[in-house]
């Protein structure tokens, strides 16, 4: 059962989320966008640096690590079957390729700049994710 | 500066975010998304935490001509929502809502070396790979 996080944690981790993306634009003029910079460290991109892609991630695993290791053990809790995870992983690689962004390009970075494309993607994408948890968990009672 | 040393500083703030604000916990973005269930504020508030930020740098760029260690700004500038940014866009909403794990999250959490997350990073990449051969017309 997931017990209530305090809320210090999540916008705590929101700020250093939010540095993040205000460091990587006024440092490196880019959108710090997670699927963006994974497609470039795997050179799938004609436009961006596959050598900063690969630093972004890696300081991403890093950053990981160290804070498990010296701050808070998170849980992961998943209870998807091997079938569906890997659905899900192909829609979210494929879909957020396609639409040019995912929750920290289009949520974070792009809703700070108030692009109309941005915008219109976060709720799309908010939406239909709703949308499919209230199908699976009440409709169809339960992930497969 | 060098633009290596910012990209993997910002990754390592990125990366710790996730882990402080659980977002790498499948269970605790689904119990966001569902909105009929047992409803958890967690992924508002970290929203709340990074646009605050964000939104100070994306003003901040307006005053300056460059950013400090590259030769100019790289910020999409179309304004278009067309048929490649919805469709991309259901498709990843469907995959987000079905397991609770989008991009940054799901790489953060192959440091758990837990096996489910290792499933989810590599059908993810797999799915970059398959747009690049199919619909990106980008190169």
């Amino acid at each position: 059962m997931l017990e209530p996080l305090n809320p210090l944690w999540s916008l705590g981790g929101g700020l250093l989320i939010g540095l993040s993306a205000a460091g990587y634009l006024l440092m490196n003029g880019r959108i710090a966008g997670i699927s963006g910079l994974a497609a470039a460290a795997l050179g799938l991109t004609k436009g961006s640096s596959r050598r900063l892609g690969l630093g972004f991630i890696a300081g991403l695993l890093g950053g990981s690590a160290l804070a498990m290791a010296f701050v808070r053990r998170p849980e992961f809790e998943i209870t998807t079957s091997v079938p569906l995870l890997i659905v899900g992983g192909l829609l979210v690689g494929f879909g957020t390729r396609w639409g040019s962004g995912c929750t920290s390009g289009h949520g974070v970075c792009g809703l700070a700049r108030l692009s109309p494309r941005s915008l219109a993607a976060t709720g799309i994408f908010m939406g239909v994710a709703a949308l499919t948890v209230f199908i699976t968990r009440h409709l169809m009672g339960g992930p497969g | 500066m060098s633009r290596l040393v910012v990209a993997i500083v910002c990754g390592l703030l990125f990366g710790a975010g996730l882990v402080l604000s659980d977002m790498v916990n499948p269970a605790r973005v689904l119990a966001f998304l569902d909105v009929a269930g047992a409803w958890d504020p967690s992924l508002a508030l970290v929203m709340v935490g990074a646009l605050i930020p964000s939104s100070v740098a994306y003003l901040l760029r307006r005053r300056m001509d460059a950013p400090v260690a590259e030769t100019a700004f790289a910020v999409p500038e179309t304004r278009r929502i067309d048929r490649a940014l919805v469709g991309g866009a259901i498709l990843f909403g469907l995959g987000w809502g079905l397991v609770g794990l989008c991009p940054g999250p799901a790489l953060a959490a192959l440091v758990t070396g837990l096996w489910p997350a290792l499933v989810f990073v590599a059908a993810m990449l797999a799915g970059m790979i398959l747009f690049r051969v199919t619909l990106d017309r980008s190169a």
